[in-house]
């Protein structure tokens, strides 16, 4: 049976979502300060974090570039510099500067960054794994019959006792750790391939083909990030019993 | 708009600042020292705050309040293991630690609120102004219940609090505008009573916390505690004597540790000396600094923890660190300097005096907020994560350490049962995983629409402001009204606790004044004497015997008067020893012209 193409993800091209100023009711065209009154507005509750911070909604990000616009918004926004002003206007300071504040720790961190897209993107972020991926299966279920025996034993067993216990703890380790730096390794891959996409969707009209390979990455992206997690806190466990 | 002024609120001392043009100056008070002791005397002629309380710890022990920052949104429980240390009365009421005095119960806030009093008048006197508004500095690491009870403070003393700002954030204000710097730095602040550490990017104007730690419970009381408790040990094995019951003796014996722990910053050996009680003689012992060393070594090893901890959740090596800068008292002491010199493995800046750099920061702060300072912005964080409380006691995060603030997190409610009309909410602040091990901030009831299960939607959102103390709002989606809730406070005062105080505070004022006017007028006049005798001892062969006499029996009358409780009649003696001592002070200024025109005739010649 064939299956309907999924509705297209919704994308919005967010502007500031008004029009009036909320003092003098004239238009704005400005994008933070009413051009008649000077008075702040309020940034939209629609306002995804690449347009807050002028920064396209790719995975490869100029941090310094972030940066930049995170201080001269900041400059902009920033409680302190609103005492003397009305309380309407220290509000929307308020609301302003803890949105952009939020905005700019989720971009600057790639991970946060690759699970914010895919919220906007897919709807959701990654899914909360709580048995081990499939490839990982046997290595995970071996690791914790081995960390559940050292826990048990270690208080008051013989530490000779231990140590083939212990060395063979620290081998899984460094097996898990090398995944991982694969995991990290197609976590770059991905970001790129997004971006090689996105660049290329900006000169073409959204056909079916591109739907389906932005929907494979996005797909992709999701189940890296979980199983990223997973093993991340897997090793985190395994350290932790180990010190 | 009024001027604004920066408050270090210390655990040992305080200070006040304002900016003078581009430059922060503190406040001195009439004896020349910038430094208010944090310590409040409560004697049968009123209140006393500052130095001449200081002189109280010892003859009046039991109604001396000082180092009460330790106490400071926190209950009973928080502080059992050093109550031994403290001769005043606690209880606790409310989950807010009480102090009795006397008659009286007094709230730690209340305290406080005295010494701001304290420096507000100061400020007044120095500046010829009305001080309404504020800014006070908190460590970095106070949760949101202390930061809370620092803003009640203020309020309790008639101030407006426009911003609460971190100890350390302010060091580094004061810094950046002394010295221009660009780059990482990090600031290790070591006080009286509480520990920082704040590590930052300083780029074009902009202040940003990437992360912050510390503890609140360890500074400069600890150290002077653990020499306290070595020499109560000796003393008890040569004398058989136990301090611990004379607390006179036991306020003595606290501020001789701590000279003895500041002479030996500068000295290798000194010697403790204290008067032993029941005639058992005076006891006396040489203490050298590897000594001493040796007894607060863990505790500085405990700060070093914090550090590394913080350089991890600011993702950086110690080497990226370009500047580090020392902040407290208790970083003058050798031992300190050389441990964080090797955590970092540079020479600690400490160019600006160490007891003064948080209060000329608090002042850099409060003229951004009034607008004369725009190219300086501090974009701090939330040193503890906030979440709440969720099924089986599990601590839920919401807002993570070390987020810029101000920083707001969203949380939608609903019903599991039908008709269900409430949800009770537990803040809690902390890193544990289990709430009950995290700190308990609030308790609140959320009020929901009777409708059957899981149709109600009602959005709680928290808000940390750029104060880094919580605000909460609630909103039923589905009708888009925002609801009001009464937030709880679980180690707070409540908003009508506050509002009461603040009308005590009001009615002490008078009283207050009068022990003021009466204190100012006694120092005054033992200065006067003092003058007076030096002056006899200079001239006295100038001058007849009869005037010698008059004037002697004027400093008798004004002794007497001292005694007295009425500052009017000692004005009054002041006043007439001034008058007796007039011809002798002319002879003495002709005299010493007469010298000095000698003097440099000499010096012409030769």
């Amino acid at each position: 049976m064939e299956q309907k193409p999924a509705a297209p993800p919704k994308r919005t091209e967010l502007h500031m979502a008004r029009s009036m100023c909320w003092h003098c009711q004239s238009e704005i065209t400005g994008e933070y300060f009413c051009e008649q009154c000077v008075k702040v507005q309020p940034l939209s509750k629609e306002l995804d974090y690449f347009t807050c911070l002028g920064v396209p909604r790719l995975l490869n990000i100029d941090l310094a570039a972030l940066e930049a616009k995170f201080y001269a918004l900041s400059r902009s926004f920033h409680p302190d510099f609103y005492h003397n002003k009305t309380d309407s206007e220290q509000a929307i300071s308020l609301g302003n500067s803890a949105l952009l504040n939020t905005a700019y720790r989720t971009l600057k961190d790639p991970v946060q960054r690759a699970e914010y897209l895919l919220k906007l993107e897919a709807g959701s972020a990654k899914d909360i794994r709580t048995s081990p991926p499939a490839d990982l299966f046997e290595e995970i279920l071996a690791l914790q019959e081995d960390l559940e025996e050292y826990r048990q034993a270690s208080p008051d067993q013989d530490p000779a006792a231990l140590a083939p216990l212990k060395a063979k703890l620290a081998s899984d380790r460094d097996q898990l750790e090398q995944r991982q730096r694969g995991m990290e390794a197609k976590l770059a891959e991905l970001f790129n391939a997004w971006d090689r996409l996105q660049t290329r969707a900006g000169f073409a009209p959204v056909d079916d083909q591109l739907r389906k390979e932005r929907e494979a990455i996005l797909k992709d992206l999701r189940e890296l990030l979980s199983n990223r997690t997973y093993l991340r806190n897997i090793i985190t466990d395994l350290v932790a019993a180990m010190a | 708009m009024a001027r604004i002024l920066g408050i270090d609120l210390g655990t040992t001392n305080s200070l006040i600042a304002y900016m003078d043009g581009q430059t922060p100056r503190v406040i001195a008070g009439k004896q020349g020292r910038a430094m208010v002791p944090s310590v409040v005397a409560m004697t049968d002629n009123g209140l006393i705050v500052g130095d001449p309380a200081k002189e109280h710890l010892v003859r009046n022990p039991e109604r001396t309040i000082y180092s009460v920052k330790r106490f400071m949104g926190k209950s009973l429980a928080d502080v059992s293991e050093e109550l031994k240390y403290f001769p005043y009365k606690l209880h606790e009421q409310g989950g807010v630690i009480r102090i009795q005095v006397g008659g009286k119960t007094y709230s730690p806030p209340q305290i406080s609120a005295m010494i701001l009093k304290e420096l507000k008048l100061r400020a007044e006197a120095h500046l010829g102004e009305d001080v309404r508004s504020v800014v006070i500095t908190v460590p970095a690491y106070f949760n949101d219940s202390q930061r809370q009870a620092t803003k009640d403070a203020g309020m309790i003393a008639g101030l407006e609090v426009l911003r609460i700002i971190n100890e350390p954030t302010a060091a580094s204000l004061a810094y950046g505008l002394q010295r221009k710097t660009q780059g990482t730095i990090a600031v290790y602040d070591l006080g009286g009573g509480t520990f920082d550490i704040s590590i930052l990017k300083l780029k074009q104007g902009i202040f940003e916390v990437l992360a912050t730690n510390g503890n609140t419970h360890l500074g400069g009381d600890d150290f002077d505690r653990t020499i306290l408790d070595r020499l109560l040990h000796e003393i008890r094995a040569e004398s058989g004597l136990d301090l611990g019951q004379y607390p006179d003796q036991m306020q003595a014996l606290r501020l001789e540790a701590e000279q003895v722990k500041i002479r030996l910053s500068d000295e290798l050996k000194t010697q403790a000396t204290i008067e032993l009680p029941d005639g058992k003689g005076v006891f006396r012992r040489e203490i050298t600094r590897d000594q001493l060393e040796a007894l607060v070594g863990d505790l500085v090893e405990r700060t070093l923890g914090p550090c590394r901890l913080a350089l991890k959740d600011a993702a950086l090596q110690p080497s990226q660190i370009d500047e580090v800068v020392l902040v407290g008292g208790s970083t003058r002491m050798p031992l300190v300097r050389q441990r964080v010199q090797e955590l970092f493995g540079r020479v600690p800046h400490c160019e600006l005096n160490p007891d003064e750099v948080v209060a000329l920061g608090a002042a850099v702060q409060a003229d951004i907020l009034s607008g004369g300072t725009q190219d300086m912005l501090l974009l701090d964080v939330t040193p503890l994560s906030l979440g709440i409380e969720t099924m089986g006691g599990v601590m839920s995060p919401l807002i993570r350490r070390n987020t810029t603030i101000p920083t707001s997190a969203k949380e939608m409610f609903t019903t599991y049962v039908d008709g269900q009309t409430s949800v009770d909410i537990h803040i809690l602040q902390g890193e544990r995983e289990l709430a009950k091990d995290n700190r308990s901030l609030a308790r609140f009831q959320l009020k929901l629409p009777p409708l059957p299960a899981g149709v109600p939607r009602v959005e709680v959102q928290f808000l940390t402001d750029a104060n880094g103390i919580l605000n909460v709002t609630a909103k039923d989606v589905r009708t888009n009204q925002t609801q009001s809730i009464e937030v709880k406070p679980s180690h707070g005062l409540t908003d009508e606790e506050v509002e009461r105080m603040i009308g005590e505070s009001f009615k002490f004022a008078a009283e207050d004044l009068k022990a003021r006017q009466l204190i100012e007028t006694r120092t005054e006049a033992e200065a006067i004497r003092k003058a007076t005798e030096k002056a006899l001892g200079l001239g006295g062969r100038l001058i007849g015997p009869e005037e010698t006499e008059d004037i002697r029996a004027s400093l008798a009358s004004l002794t007497a008067a001292t005694a007295g409780e009425d500052h009017r009649a000692i004005r009054a003696c002041i006043a007439d020893v001034e008058k007796a001592t007039h011809h002798l002070a002319e002879v003495l200024m002709d005299t010493s012209l007469k010298e000095a025109l000698q003097n440099k005739k000499l010096d012409e010649l030769s």
